[in-house]
């Protein structure tokens, strides 16, 4: 087993049971996850995306195919805890995962579970909330906080467990753009600083772009993989299958259809600024 | 209106008695409940109120406050008052229409209700003094003894801690469902009882639905972050005992030495 991968998703599929129908949510999926990326997936609702980050995290099992976490398998029974330690899970909603009455208690609960010594859950909780931005907090209770503050408290409950790998399930949907760029921000802080491997499940184009690689899921399918240019350079696919791409990408595209010559692949405000620019003195 | 509702109300002062192990509280409290049934003259509630006070001047709370938590409790104090006062036979000192008051009836009324007062301003000292967070830590510690014969300590204390984590969340949904169905025209504040029953329903069912979502989204969170249960887990504050919470178990133990020593002799 190569220990560079994190994840290893190896012709994965997963049938919902139904009462009347069942529903394949899962496809066979193949995709493989090294240690230290940051991946972002995309796709409409429905597509699965949420599917397969439960699948990352044992908490739904293959149907078909397998799932591998640094090369523990998510169906042998006995890995499952482990699993759940190493790739920790950050999910949609800031108040239903918040379990504690107060902030420190709640950062707690992972280590708690996992029957570490109450002097280490002390150190990790304050390096955790350190690691958030969150430290003054600390005594807070949680209801009282903005729904970025609630979520970079899941964040520090995950990382209070020390795993290698945090998977985000859409974690900024509920939030608003103050609070989503302080999560997104945590994020590539945990991804740079800490070197902890991120997979990132979004509908936000705009923070697909900071990512090292782009998945996009479509009905049960992985349709697309590759670093965030070149999978925003194909604008008419992703159109077609009814996704957005970023602002600057589409204005971009606009532009080369009045017939100015700038490149395709742009995807931030600063290369727009740049590449105007350039023509501005060109001509 | 729903902000009003407070449960377990817990006023820090930072005294000596908040900083007290929630199980010596807890011990004391049911102590001092079993030490206030067993009085049957007037004299034992001297002892009772001497403690009390010197409790309430020890835990700094304003004793106005304390008192505030038998108003919601009025009725039924009148009602105890009311019912012993009528129903108790023996040598009447009034008559009214097919109403008696006895002397033992007045005695007993008095009695009764003094019993209340005490009762309810004892446990409302627990949770004054005591933060939900800790009172439940001491509740878990007190049960455990008891997971041999299949009581769920962790998992009452968990449900508990859960439950006092959601109020505020719950109320702020309600509040926010009510508000969306009075723009639409929803009357909640007027009609009969009936009426007002009935426009309840509008705000109780997506109330539930969305309480059970919750559930789901939270067991999920918690499992993702290894819960399985009270089984080898650690807790990040652990309970001690210090020198103060023997001296309370002292005090409160002659308390209840001196409740045995007057019901005997008198």
């Amino acid at each position: 087993m190569d220990n560079q991968h994190m994840i290893n998703v190896e012709g994965l599929t997963f049938v919902y049971k139904g009462h009347d129908s069942d529903l394949l949510a899962l496809d066979h999926i193949e995709l493989t996850i090294k240690e230290g990326e940051h991946v972002v997936i995309i796709g409409h609702n429905g597509s699965g995306k949420s599917t397969l980050a439960k699948q990352l995290n044992a908490l739904l099992l293959p149907t078909e195919g397998k799932v591998l976490i640094k090369g523990m398998d998510t169906k042998i029974e006995d890995n499952t805890w482990k699993i759940r330690q190493t790739a920790g899970m950050v999910f949609q909603n800031p108040d239903n995962q918040i379990v504690a009455t107060i902030v420190e208690e709640d950062v707690a609960f992972g280590p708690e579970n996992l029957g570490i010594e109450p002097l280490e859950i002390r150190k990790r909780v304050d390096e955790s909330l350190l690691a958030v931005d969150m430290a003054e907090f600390a005594q807070k209770a949680p209801h009282l906080l903005s729904g970025g503050q609630k979520q970079r408290i899941a964040i520090a409950g995950v990382i209070a467990m020390k795993p290698d790998c945090i998977i985000f399930d859409e974690p900024t949907a509920m939030l608003d753009p103050s609070g989503r760029r302080e999560v997104i921000k945590t994020m590539q802080k945990l991804n740079h600083e800490e070197g902890i491997t991120i997979v990132h499940i979004t509908h936000f184009m705009e923070e697909a772009v900071e990512a090292g690689r782009v998945v996009v899921m479509e009905d049960a399918k992985k349709v697309m993989e590759g670093t965030p240019r070149e999978i925003f350079s194909r604008v008419s696919e992703l159109k077609q299958l009814g996704l957005d791409v970023p602002q600057m990408t589409e204005l971009a595209q606009e532009l080369r259809n009045e017939g100015i010559d700038i490149p395709q692949d742009l995807l931030t405000v600063e290369e727009m600024v740049n590449n105007l620019c350039r023509l501005k003195s060109n001509n | 209106m729903l902000k009003d509702i407070t449960i377990g109300q817990h006023y820090p002062t930072g005294s000596i008695i908040h900083r007290l192990d929630p199980r010596t509280k807890i011990i004391g409290t049911f102590t001092f409940m079993a030490g206030l049934f067993l009085i049957q003259s007037f004299w034992g509630y001297l002892a009772v109120v001497a403690l009390l006070s010197s409790v309430i001047l020890i835990s700094r709370i304003p004793v106005r406050y304390v008192l505030k938590g038998l108003r919601p409790l009025m009725i039924l104090i009148m009602v105890t008052f009311f019912i012993n006062l009528f129903m108790t036979r023996g040598e009447i000192i009034f008559g009214l229409g097919p109403l008696n008051i006895t002397r033992e009836g007045l005695h007993q009324g008095i009695f009764m209700a003094m019993r209340l007062v005490f009762l309810i301003v004892g446990t409302s000292l627990l949770t004054l003094t005591t933060s939900p967070i800790t009172l439940t830590d001491g509740i878990e510690h007190l049960l455990n003894p008891l997971r041999k014969i299949g009581v769920p300590a962790h998992e009452l204390a968990m449900m508990m801690t859960i439950a006092l984590r959601f109020i505020p969340t719950l109320l702020e949904e309600t509040d926010k469902i009510m508000k969306a169905q009075i723009a639409r025209g929803a009357d909640f504040e007027s009609g009969n009882l009936m009426n007002r029953a009935k426009s309840l329903v509008p705000l109780l069912v997506p109330l539930f639905i969305s309480s059970f979502r919750r559930a789901d989204d939270l067991a999920m969170a918690m499992e993702a972050r290894c819960y399985r249960g009270g089984e080898n887990r650690t807790r990040l504050k652990a309970l001690k005992w210090h020198a103060m919470d023997g001296v309370a178990l002292v005090v409160i133990g002659s308390y209840f030495g001196i409740m045995i020593l007057i019901r005997l002799s008198f």
